[in-house]
């Protein structure tokens, strides 16, 4: 009644914003923003001693071989090429454009969407490396190898759907794997 | 005396601050989303080798990471400098990976487990000796997906 009011003393919040100034830093130092990104591969299942014979069995002009010897050189069937040709030479490989009696021959094969194709179902991208081979160049020649599929995927894509292979359903997506299967064999490298 | 000639005798008045803390916690909270807590302090050289056709991981839970690469200086007297490879914060030898790789898949969601992602960092300089020992015991504890961890090279 008589009483006055008594006005509460205020928190003095001065420090709140070094507060969070130390937390803040805190989380600046642990934490890292860096999105991992990198070259994803699928690994071949253990293998077994008869699958293994199978493999042998591929006829020649339906591999490719790629060889990065221990002095980081690049072989393609035997000959010495630079890792800027190999996109090109994969591409020639894989899609066989003009039936080559040399490159791998071409299956019919339906497929959603496109009906039947001729695919070279059979190819096989053979890499093998020595143990003394560098990590760097062996990334750079898998890098051109998935490049070379990439390529000729969105080429596909584009032809048909207008629009990179990225942005396909994966429906669709699954129909232009089908024409280019990546197939890429890696035996374990030579000892000497 | 003028309206205009003022003396000294006003002060400033202060700024106010009482903003200050929601704009830090905003900042604050910003980090927290957008980063993740590193997850090893590494123990050897890490140096991405470059590649264009990058993926990007998507879901970090999936992920295991395996580093290999040249022991850092203060560890070189110990272990040589050789590549190493190193799990979570200990070094290892190939012959660990099986077991680090289950267990890690052990941990993991039952959902997730055959989704589960091994991310590759190796030293550029790495020899592919070891790279190919890892890959096959990879293969052995049927951890089939791999990504090698690299970074963006520009096309010329």
């Amino acid at each position: 009644m008589g009483k006055k009011k008594r006005s509460v003393p205020e928190i003095n919040s001065s420090s709140t914003a070094d507060i969070a100034f130390i937390i803040l830093i805190f989380f600046l130092v642990t934490t890292s923003m860096d999105t991992d990104m990198g070259l994803t591969r699928r690994l071949p299942e253990p293998q077994q001693d008869e699958q293994q014979k199978q493999d042998q069995r591929i006829r020649e002009r339906n591999i490719l071989k790629v060889h990065v010897n221990r002095d980081n050189e690049l072989l393609v069937n035997d000959e010495v090429t630079s890792i800027s040709e190999l996109r090109e030479r994969a591409k020639e490989f894989i899609e066989n454009p003009y039936n080559d009696e040399k490159l791998p021959e071409k299956r019919p094969k339906e497929v959603e969407f496109f009906g039947t194709v001729m695919v070279t179902a059979n190819h096989v991208i053979s890499l093998y490396n020595d143990r003394m081979t560098s990590y760097e160049t062996y990334i750079a020649v898998q890098n051109e190898l998935i490049a070379a599929y990439n390529e000729l995927r969105n080429k596909l894509s584009e032809e048909k759907w207008h629009m990179p292979y990225a942005e396909l359903n994966s429906d669709q997506q699954a129909a232009v794997k089908e024409i280019y299967p990546q197939i890429i064999s890696e035996a374990e490298p030579k000892k000497y | 005396m003028s309206k205009f000639n003022k003396t000294g005798k006003k002060e400033m008045p202060a700024l106010n601050t009482s903003s200050l803390p929601d704009l830090i916690f905003t900042l604050l909270f910003f980090f927290m989303i957008v980063t993740t807590m590193r997850e090893v302090s590494l123990k050897v050289e890490f140096r991405a080798p470059q590649a264009t056709e990058l993926e990007k991981l998507e879901k970090k839970s999936l992920v295991t990471f395996i580093y290999a690469g040249k022991p850092l200086l203060q560890y070189q007297q110990q272990m040589g400098t050789e590549t190493r490879i190193q799990l979570n914060e200990e070094w290892a030898e190939v012959s660990d990976i099986q077991n680090f790789v289950m267990n890690e898949r052990m941990k993991m969601n039952e959902v997730d487990q055959p989704m589960m992602l091994v991310s590759l960092k190796i030293d550029r300089d790495a020899k592919m000796g070891i790279v190919s020992d890892m890959k096959q015991a990879l293969r052995r504890a049927y951890a089939l997906r791999i990504s090698y961890s690299s970074i963006k090279r520009e096309n010329l």
